[in-house]
């Protein structure tokens, strides 16, 4: 544990001419809970999409432990993409099936397994995140909530090495926040994954993150890394400090902008 | 902690006290065989009263060693025996005991409905009814509508309007084109076969003519428009009540008919009329082509006889249909984009659903409107 598991080295995103990011630079440990924060439009999303090959990035590379991702061959990256489990912000199910053949779907695409193991590991997921019992539905038939933690269900079918999370309290309630940041944390803990999350959500961001970065839009550069608590107590820059205390500068609390949330 | 090359095994020890040891070791993952549910539950059949585990030999292990410890436990359950976890890996007993976090809900379970012929009839009977009660209620919100467009009261963009009018009307042009020509060469080509034979081809012209005027020319149109246009109100307002945008609408005061479908049935209703004339030339301009190459009819001879046979009725029929077919497309593309449900899957299904009801509706009203005009001896 604690080796390098993601190495994001020199890497620029850009959306053709108009440059989100430039000249990133960090490093993400196996068993890490990484952060991606940073304010609205950011690229944090966009930084996400380049992680789990969505996107090629403009300049630089991306490796997971010594491959390079964009450099491998189209098998090697399949093989990659296998290992990555990716939680959408809206859950991203598809509407056409039910949970179970939602999460059943990369199990009998990708594995030898019988239907009897591949129903089982089914039961298995959903009653990780709390949905035991809902194979049969449709995802137009649970909410909101229950979308999000069957696309957990979902990314976490083959056993992933890393999971990302887009967003994973956006549009929950406290509590359910609260209890997927502690299935975040049993996931690490338990299964070794490294976890990589993108969210402004700062109740979360110093609940599990164990290091993180912080994106800003104006510089387009990272201007903060390492362990969000930390950070909050160390870090003089006035943005990050803002942020973390949800506008509150640092020796003056009466300047609180409405703008940074 | 991973043994590397480690074949799965499986085995167990009676220990004091009715315990009985599994012994797990090697790599439980679903690249290697393993020993199936059976054979572990096979020692469980005698009687004891609580079960440990060993693992101090276990390398990898992923999702199937937890769903075998499930059935292990399920098993124990029903037998009453106790299984203690103590002996389990950190991470295995930190995802059991998050699998058992939340216990299933009584009542949450689905089994698959299973009905018999009756109530399938029954069901069948109900949705018919219920479907038929949405559409008149549909056809009256938007006739509503309607009257309050026409009375100027109703809020809608204009632009859209025109946006709409220039995507039902001119856009349409080439396909209608191609259609109409090609559907006026079939005609006169089949005609022309009956015709020669009493040696009567230059009537052609009347065949051609009268056939795109009265009948082809609309019903053409008004299926290419299903297909074009009644599909893509279906699949665009489906996909804003996905997205919460009719909500929107709502909540901000517009009447989603006012906004939304009158200008759609608007645009329809001006544009099918001129597409119809529009489909009525093409129409016989491909019909006087099969008569000049094949039968050598001139276009001047082909063109008086079309006027000389042509009556203001028969255009005024093609026309009247035309405005009731637009009509109809825009209802049925507008109510099944309004009725979709929010799913990406319902999009589709609102698209289809529309074409199919569009075709249908267009089908029976042409059948009843060219009996009332034949009966009116228009």
């Amino acid at each position: 544990m604690g080796e390098p598991h993601i190495t994001v080295t020199e890497l620029t995103m850009a959306y053709g001419d108009m440059v989100i990011q430039r000249d990133m630079n960090f490093t993400v440990n196996r068993g890490d809970i990484f952060i991606v924060m940073g304010g609205s439009g950011c690229g944090k999303s966009t930084l996400l999409r380049h992680m789990i090959g969505l996107k090629q990035p403009a300049k630089g590379s991306i490796f997971y432990k010594n491959l390079s991702f964009w450099d491998a061959s189209p098998k090697q990256r399949r093989k990659l993409m296998m290992k990555m489990g990716v939680s959408y912000q809206s859950g991203a199910l598809f509407s056409s099936m039910t949970l179970a053949e939602n999460i059943a779907l990369p199990l009998s695409a990708f594995t030898a397994l019988t239907r009897k193991e591949i129903r089982e590991i089914v039961s298995l997921k959903l009653a990780l995140v709390g949905l035991a019992g809902f194979e049969g539905y449709y995802p137009a038939e649970i909410s909101g909530g229950m979308q999000k933690r069957a696309g957990l269900a979902r990314a976490m079918a083959l056993d992933p090495d890393i999971l990302f999370f887009d967003e994973p309290s956006a549009g929950l309630d406290p509590i359910s926040s609260r209890l997927l940041d502690d299935l975040i944390l049993n996931l690490r803990d338990n299964l070794g994954a490294t976890i990589v999350v993108v969210t402004h959500e700062l109740s979360s961001i110093f609940a599990i993150g164990s290091n993180s970065v912080f994106l800003d839009g104006e510089s387009k550069s990272i201007i903060a890394q390492g362990n969000p608590k930390r950070l909050l107590a160390e870090c003089e820059i006035a943005k990050v400090h803002q942020f973390l205390t949800r506008g509150n500068l640092r020796k003056n609390s009466m300047s609180a902008h409405g703008d940074k949330v | 902690m991973s043994v590397d090359n480690n074949a799965p095994c499986l085995s167990s020890r009676e220990l004091p006290d009715r315990r009985l040891e599994i012994v797990l070791s090697g790599d439980w993952t679903a690249e290697v065989a393993r020993p199936s549910v059976d054979e572990i539950l096979a020692p469980l059949a005698n009687s004891q009263a609580e079960i440990c585990f060993d693992t101090s030999q276990l390398g990898q292990w992923d999702s199937l060693l937890l769903t075998l410890l499930k059935a292990i436990d399920a098993h124990c359950k029903q037998t009453g025996i106790r299984v203690n976890r103590a002996g389990l890996p950190v991470g295995v007993r930190g995802m059991l005991q998050l699998t058992d976090a939340v216990p299933e809900q009584e009542g949450v379970r689905r089994t698959p409905p299973h009905s018999g012929l009756l109530e399938k009839t029954g069901l069948i009977g109900i949705a018919v009814w219920e479907e038929a009660i949405a559409m008149l209620t549909f056809i009256g919100e938007a006739a509503i509508g309607f009257v309050r467009f026409l009375l100027g009261r109703a809020h809608y963009r204009r632009v859209d309007l025109v946006l709409l009018i220039q995507e039902c009307g001119a856009n349409a042009l080439p396909i209608v084109s191609l259609i109409s020509f090609l559907v006026g060469m079939i005609l006169a080509f089949v005609g022309s076969v009956q015709l020669a034979k009493y040696g009567a081809q230059t009537y052609i012209s009347d065949l051609v003519g009268l056939g795109m005027a009265r009948e082809m020319g609309a019903l053409m149109t008004a299926i290419i428009m299903t297909g074009r246009t009644g599909a893509a109100f279906a699949a665009q307002l489906g996909s804003m009540q996905v997205n919460d945008e009719i909500d929107a609408l709502k909540t901000m005061g517009f009447s989603e008919m006012e906004f939304l479908v009158v200008p759609r049935m608007l645009a329809l209703i001006l544009m099918m009329p001129l597409l119809c004339v529009y489909s009525d030339l093409m129409g016989m301009a491909g019909g006087g082509l099969v008569g000049l190459t094949m039968y050598d009819i001139s276009i001047l001879e082909y063109t008086q006889h079309i006027l000389a046979r042509l009556r203001f009725q028969d255009l005024a029929v093609g026309v009247g249909k035309s405005v009731v077919f637009g009509v109809l497309v825009a209802i049925s593309g507008c109510m099944r984009g309004m009725q979709c449900g929010r799913s990406s899957q319902a999009v589709g299904m609102a698209a289809t659903s529309a074409v199919v009801t569009g075709i249908v509706m267009i089908v029976c009203a042409d059948a009843v409107m060219t009996l009332i005009v034949i009966g009116m001896k228009w």
